[in-house]
């Protein structure tokens, strides 16, 4: 029996017709095609479908609908307002990717750590960039220039 | 530098197959090799963008589509430099000598060409101007090119494709969306050789949004108006469904002794002698491998009254519109498959599959196009495997530790089941479908396309007569076919842990003990740049480890020297990977490293982590909680020194490093505690297992 979820999704707001427990995933796709946020696994194991909500980052697969009532929902087509974020200016400077299917929810993931950060007046390690995309799977193994590319983004 | 016998040209042989001059001062080239992440396109674009002298901006790379682009077969074996930008420089150079005979016709002596523009004495033209001066229709020459001034080629130009996949921007098939498109699932059978004996089809037809039940033979599939409804059907469906026949037996623990007992074709690959009395005779295996793509595969078609059009990230559009052709009863003139961007393929996975999936969906609701997408669970468990092998190897030395012969038994199945190749359709559903046929055993590639199981089976040193023989199983435990680098990786691992136990048993350093019995040139380089860039016999602390691995991938590709440091406490640590590659020219040495280095991690991934796990038909490690990967916190450092040979032929570069990577961390190990590990993968409990 589908629902009416009042949401914020990138700056706007939105009612979304769905089942309470479609998860956010498919709403965002299907529902608002918004695309960029991508399916991996369906229970939050990869990272491919990394969203925002309320600032959080968040698995979109296992998200249901019904938890997201009121809430303020960022996408990747969402998370700058005029130009890249420099997370994502940096993994271009770096060329970090390879097939690029995991990226997007690795931005949003950087981008909160590095956004973090410099509210904290300072950069990040690699390390800490490590640690913070634990939950991130990449089977092209560009791992190494994605973490130098994040690190960069941290220090600008 | 289009060697004569260009198979790409051979087959594709009319320049107007190649590139076209657009309305719009742009040059259309059309490859038929898949971008798969690996940058193909860009680096097609700086070969074209040299040879015609234009600027890169006005090249646009047309993705394969069997319409009209050239027929490259498959993306594969590391053959799309040598193979499409070896074409693209012959038609493009021969295109640009057309032109500026078409130029001096007009305006006399060209001087030079300036982006586009053929400059004379007193005047210019561009390719566009004197379009109706050139007839594109005619055979490119197969001899080679005079050779083209490098502007771009042997630089880094940003990827065309990956600006949009970090911005989030739609690139991929998975984000591809069309007026009036419906969404897909097929359901698959609960264990291999299940037979669907029942299913409530018309109570989740009768439901609103879905559009068709298929039901057909033991294939069970539905179209819903969107992805969350057809996600649901499909849910309901397997629950209701009933299915019957006896799952096989065999478990993966039992993949060693099938493989080896099992009925099975022998070739001869080398033919020297028995070795009499080996120094060392040892047995290495590996395990089934998943392809375990970030992106589960994905697919869309459209059955409309001029004929069925599939968009796939399949690697060979023409090969899979043969099967799909021959597996719906079709002509092939009927089918159109065009290529869309996937999320990474490293061989034979199932966007073949789900490009069938999406045809035979597609069938039933005519004018719909219908998307499906593959569940993490099939994707992991219903995919084409890399092939489980099992390698014997025996060499003999003298006294002074030189080899003085060798022999090579690998035994397992095919390393190829791809669409076109087998005697009936190589597409999942096919199989399951009324009237379909079982897909057959997997084949191994001829030993001049490269081999499979015997890929890298024979030695790159000097080691005297050779003895190699491959055994393809003629059942398959799992269905096998491609995944990158065939049976190098686990060719390379065990010759290259052999030779290092041979060295060890001579007291030979590794490094010293593999240059001895090496002569080529450029095999010695790459050793001896990966050692100077790792600081070989540099000192190292206690439970750490160097090894080293090399080989030069098929013996015609690229050399590839490793050179590994691993920490063994509790697990085994890689602290870093000291690489040198030589691939011919380069045309992006930016895109040598990535490729260099993503083999390396996932080589590392499969050598440290990885087995598919599979009983009573059913595989239970389709999930990444069973299915672990190498993580962001367990990538190490990788050092990638590219060799630039840029008066030598290009070379392919995305699988030379998957062989040399997991031998040099065996030898790290053994460096590190003493424990020789044989059966992949590398686990605490396979190094335990291995001390007793």
């Amino acid at each position: 029996m589908d629902s009416v979820h009042a949401l914020t999704v990138n700056g706007a707001d939105r009612e979304i017709h769905c089942p309470e427990g479609t998860p956010l995933l498919w709403a965002l796709r299907d529902a608002l095609g918004l695309t960029g946020t991508r399916f991996g696994c369906g229970v939050g194991s990869c990272g491919a479908c990394t969203v925002w909500v309320d600032g959080i980052p968040t698995h979109s697969c296992d998200t249901p609908m019904w938890s997201v009532a009121g809430k303020d929902v960022t996408t990747v087509e969402g998370l700058a307002d005029a130009g890249p974020h420099p997370v994502q200016s940096a993994l271009i400077d770096h060329q970090a990717g390879q097939c690029g299917y995991c990226l997007s929810g690795i931005v949003m993931r950087a981008a909160a750590l590095v956004d973090s950060a410099r509210a904290d007046g300072r950069s990040l390690t690699e390390d800490e960039v490590r640690a913070g995309l634990d939950g991130h799977l990449c089977r092209c193994g560009a791992h190494g220039r994605i973490i130098r590319a994040i690190v960069a983004a941290s220090e600008n | 530098m289009a060697p004569p016998g260009n198979p790409s040209l051979l087959t594709n042989p009319r320049l107007a197959r190649w590139l076209t001059f657009e309305d719009d001062g742009g040059v259309v080239v059309r490859t038929g090799k898949s971008e798969l992440g690996q940058g193909i396109d860009t680096a097609l674009i700086q070969v074209v963008s040299d040879a015609l002298a234009v600027s890169p901006d006005r090249v646009r790379l047309a993705a394969p589509d069997t319409s009209a682009g050239p027929d490259e077969g498959f993306t594969a074996g590391s053959l799309s430099v040598q193979q499409s930008a070896g074409a693209l420089l012959a038609a493009a150079s021969h295109a640009r000598s057309l032109f500026a005979a078409a130029a001096e016709d007009r305006i006399g002596p060209v001087s030079d060409v300036v982006d586009g523009t053929f400059v004379g004495a007193a005047s210019s033209l561009t390719y566009w101007d004197l379009r109706p001066d050139v007839d594109l229709d005619v055979d490119v020459p197969l001899e080679a090119h005079a050779h083209v001034r490098d502007s771009l080629v042997g630089t880094n130009v940003p990827r065309v494709d990956l600006a949009d996949k970090i911005l989030g921007r739609p690139r991929f098939l998975q984000d591809m969306r069309v007026a009036g498109m419906a969404f897909g699932r097929v359901i698959r059978p609960p264990y291999r050789g299940a037979r669907l004996e029942d299913v409530d089809a018309a109570a989740v037809a009768r439901e609103a949004g879905v559009l068709a039940v298929v039901e057909d033979g033991s294939v069970l599939g539905v179209v819903a108006e969107s992805e969350i409804l057809a996600r649901e059907a499909a849910d309901r469906l397997r629950a209701s469904a009933r299915w019957s026949g006896e799952p096989p037996t065999l478990d993966d623990s039992q993949v060693v002794a099938f493989l080896t007992g099992v009925d099975a074709e022998t070739t001869v690959l080398a033919d020297g002698p028995a070795v009499a009395a080996p120094a060392l005779a040892a047995r290495y295996t590996r395990p089934f491998l998943a392809h375990a793509s970030i992106g589960p595969a994905c697919a869309m078609a459209v059955d409309r009254p001029d004929g069925l059009v599939v968009w796939s990230h399949t690697q060979g559009v023409f090969p899979l519109r043969r099967d799909i052709a021959r597996a719906l009863g079709r002509d092939e003139a009927d089918v159109e498959v065009r290529h869309v961007e996937g999320a990474g393929c490293y061989g034979h996975n199932p966007a073949d599959d789900a490009a069938y999936d999406a045809a035979l969906l597609a069938v039933r609701v005519p004018g719909r196009p219908v998307h499906v997408t593959w569940t993490r669970e099939d994707e992991m468990g219903w995919a084409p495997f890399g092939p489980a092998m099992v390698i014997d190897i025996a060499a003999a030395t003298d006294t002074t530790g030189r080899i003085t012969a060798w022999s090579w038994d690998g035994y397992g199945n095919g390393h190829s089941s791809r669409p076109s190749t087998l005697p009936t359709p190589s597409l999942l559903a096919y199989g399951a479908q009324s009237g379909g046929t079982a897909i057959p055993p997997s084949q191994d590639p001829p030993q001049t396309a490269g081999a499979g199981t015997g890929r890298n089976a024979i030695p790159g040193y000097d080691v005297g007569p050779v003895r190699a023989r491959a055994h393809r199983a003629l059942e398959m435990p799992m269905r096998a076919s491609a995944l990158r680098s065939l049976g190098a990786h686990m060719n390379v691992f065990a010759i290259e842990s052999h030779l290092d136990d041979l060295a060890r048993m001579h007291a030979a350093d590794p490094l010293e003990y593999r240059l001895r019995h090496l002569d080529d040139p450029r095999g010695r380089a790459v050793l001896e740049r990966a050692a100077q860039s790792a600081d070989w016999g540099r000192a190292l602390p206690d439970s750490r480890g160097r090894g080293v691995g090399y080989a030069r991938y098929k013996g015609t590709g690229a050399w590839c020297a490793v050179i590994a440091e691993v920490e063994a406490v509790d697990a085994i640590r890689v602290m870093g990977l000291w690489i040198a590659v030589d691939c011919g020219r380069v045309i992006s040495p930016d895109g040598v490293a990535n490729q260099i280095e993503g083999g390396a991690i996932q080589s590392l991934s499969w050598t440290l982590k990885e087995r598919v796990r599979f009983a009573d038909g059913a595989v239970t490690s389709n999930t990444w909680e069973e299915y672990p990967i190498l993580t962001f916190a367990e990538v190490p450092p990788v050092h990638v020194s590219v060799i630039d040979r840029p008066d030598r032929p290009w070379l392919g570069a995305g699988e030379a490093s998957m062989g040399p990577t997991a031998a040099a961390v065996g030898n790290a190990l053994v460096d590190a505690i003493g424990v020789r590990v044989r059966d992949l993968p590398i686990t605490p409990e396979a190094i335990v297992a291995a001390m007793e």
